[in-house]
């Protein structure tokens, strides 16, 4: 039998986890401001200046007094420690600091990109091609200012570009209608083609190949080399698992008997599969939590326990 | 004591694989890397290439994926540099034209200082268009690089004056951090014009057991995520920079550490996982 606690009981633990959280947080600023205060390298980006520009300092740039202490480098790891901080909080709970952080990130993603695909296809991929000089004379001058051979079919993605602005006007909204159809219509024609290509053709290519000549491996294990052998029994591995995930995912058939049979075993090729994925999946975001865990301790906190 | 586990609170697994990443971190635990045969494959299709061949590097990954690309992208810089090729950076990923940057800052111009920005190496930077950019370049590269990524015109830049398209390329190196990346190269330059080129590359984790179908023939060879770049760490660094004292070259390694422990940590909670569960199981068919 369970029991639900009293309202009350709730609100006296919230407030005591607020009170815990409070103490905890206090104690880290104390200890991050003795240790900043006490360890000169903490937070710290130290830098020399090498005549054509700043770069990070070495131990001996530092040993040799002429290292010195960047303060925007400096800021932007305190930022970016607070940053890592703020996003890992989320592991906790959902909360104010997180929510922040989380906004910050994508604000600034949004603002990146539109400022970086405008100085990198607009201006040298569209003005750049319909006013070279015009172009040129201002904004990148290393720009041909001669004009291509049929330039003005640049116009064509100019007027484009302008309709799908006028989504922004909801009485002239239809006019987006046309450039999104050319999007669609470009990127699907220009995907089913890589696609059949690469991965369906291909794909069909690469598994007959992987079968090595019958000549290659009779005479190979006259030789005494089974490698041939080997390589065999891999290409035959392939091709069963793949005919068995293809049953699998064949419904005109209903899946029983012999056919239950092979799309159960593409079932567990699909499973191995899986686990492949996940496998890999779980490396790389350990990979991710290194990274900034060593940016904390190293970056941030000059914490080096063992040396070297 | 089951019942306990189920009622885990999952902040608890959390801490667990903090600290099973922190502490090999703070140890600085490190283990050696024996190269398998992907890594080998990368390793020899840089090998195979002589002197002053082209070679372009995709560098489609950003900071998000630092923890698992940097170290390899730092190796094949190293590798490319030790053998003087010539290296056409490009990026097709928004934040792809400063992680090149980063990485020729700190390979090419400390321990390569002899090597010439726009002799030996130059960086085209970004351009937006995913797929789109890949197809066009593979024909005809003005056509979407006029300029560097410094606004210089291709033809005043002594070793861009030959080179037209992606096809006057002897090899493709991708690092890859998701779309677009390694899978549109394969798709759009190493499979139609697989007899002009080759491609090798890296990516994350993720994407790493969906390349697989694509070797050999599509794709000559990949890292998969901190392991491949571990292992291929260790054979650049054996052959071209034995005696590094520099921590750049060792990141990848360095890596591995909290991964073991980590992926230990991971094996135990799966199994313990699987125990609650057929032991409530059977309790509830009981």
């Amino acid at each position: 039998m369970t029991t639900t606690p009293r309202p009350d009981t709730n609100q006296n633990l919230k407030t005591f986890e607020k009170r815990v959280w409070l103490a905890v947080i206090l104690i880290i600023g104390i200890v991050l401001m003795t240790r900043f205060f006490t360890v000169k390298e903490m937070g710290r980006y130290y830098a020399v200046d090498t005549g054509s520009g700043l770069e990070a300092a070495t131990a001996v740039d530092k040993e040799a007094g002429v290292a010195f202490v960047d303060v925007d480098r400096s800021i932007g790891i305190w930022i970016s420690a607070l940053m890592t901080i703020g996003i890992f909080s989320f592991l906790y709970k959902d909360n104010p600091y997180y929510k922040v952080c989380e906004a910050l990130f994508i604000g600034i993603s949004a603002a990146y990109w539109m400022v970086l695909s405008f100085w990198t296809t607009i201006i040298p991929n569209l003005f750049g091609k319909l006013f070279p000089t015009w172009t040129q004379s201002w904004a990148i001058p290393g720009l041909p200012t001669a004009h291509e051979h049929d330039w003005w079919l640049y116009f064509v993605p100019l007027i484009l570009g302008i309709m799908l602005l006028m989504r922004l006007f909801p009485k002239y909204g239809w006019m987006a209608r046309w450039p999104l159809a050319f999007i669609i219509g470009t990127t699907a024609g220009l995907r089913l083609i890589g696609f059949l290509e690469a991965d369906f053709w291909g794909q069909i290519i690469n598994t007959i190949n992987s079968f090595p000549s019958y000549a290659s491996m009779i005479e190979a294990v006259n030789e005494g080399n089974y490698s041939e052998l080997f390589k065999l029994s891999n290409a035959i591995i392939v091709v069963v698992s793949i005919l068995a995930c293809l049953v699998y995912f064949f419904f005109s058939i209903e899946h029983k008997g012999a056919v239950a049979k092979v799309a159960r075993l593409g079932i567990f090729v699909l499973m191995v599969t899986f686990g492949a994925g996940f496998g890999f999946t779980v490396m790389g975001r350990i990979a991710l939590l290194a990274i900034r865990l060593e940016f904390l301790i190293y970056d941030w906190l000059a914490l080096d326990i063992v040396g070297g | 004591m089951i019942d306990f586990l189920d009622k885990l609170d999952r902040r608890w697994i959390f801490l667990a694989m903090g600290l099973s990443v922190l502490i090999p971190i703070l140890m600085k635990l490190q283990f050696p890397e024996t190269a398998t045969a992907q890594s080998q494959a990368v390793f020899e299709e840089i090998e195979k290439l002589k002197e002053g061949d082209p070679v372009l590097m995709a560098w489609d990954w950003d900071p998000a994926s630092a923890g698992e690309l940097e170290p390899m992208a730092k190796s094949f810089v190293l590798h490319c540099a030790s053998k003087k090729l010539k290296m056409y950076f490009l990026a097709i990923y928004p934040l792809g034209n400063q992680m090149a940057d980063n990485d020729i800052a700190d390979v090419i111009k400390v321990d390569f200082p002899d090597l010439k920005y726009g002799e030996d190496y130059v960086n085209l930077g970004y351009k937006p268009g995913y797929e789109g950019v890949i197809k066009v370049i593979v024909n005809n590269l003005r056509e979407l690089y006029p300029t560097d990524s410094r606004g210089t015109n291709l033809d005043q830049i002594p070793m861009c004056r030959n080179v037209n398209s992606v096809q006057d390329m002897k090899l493709i190196i991708n690092v890859s951090s998701g779309y677009p990346g390694i899978k549109e190269w394969v798709q759009y330059a190493s499979t139609p014009y697989k007899h002009k080129f080759k491609l090798v590359g890296g990516c994350t984790g993720v994407q790493a057991s969906l390349m697989y179908p694509y070797i050999p023939q599509q794709l000559a060879g990949q890292l998969g995520a901190i392991k491949g770049a571990a292992e291929y760490e260790s054979l650049v660094t054996e052959k071209y920079d034995p005696d590094s004292k520099r921590e750049i070259y060792k990141e990848g390694r360095r890596r591995m550490g909290p991964q073991l422990i980590a992926h230990m940590l991971m094996i135990g909670l799966i199994i313990l996982g699987n125990i609650v569960y057929f032991a409530q199981r059977s309790r509830g068919a009981a």
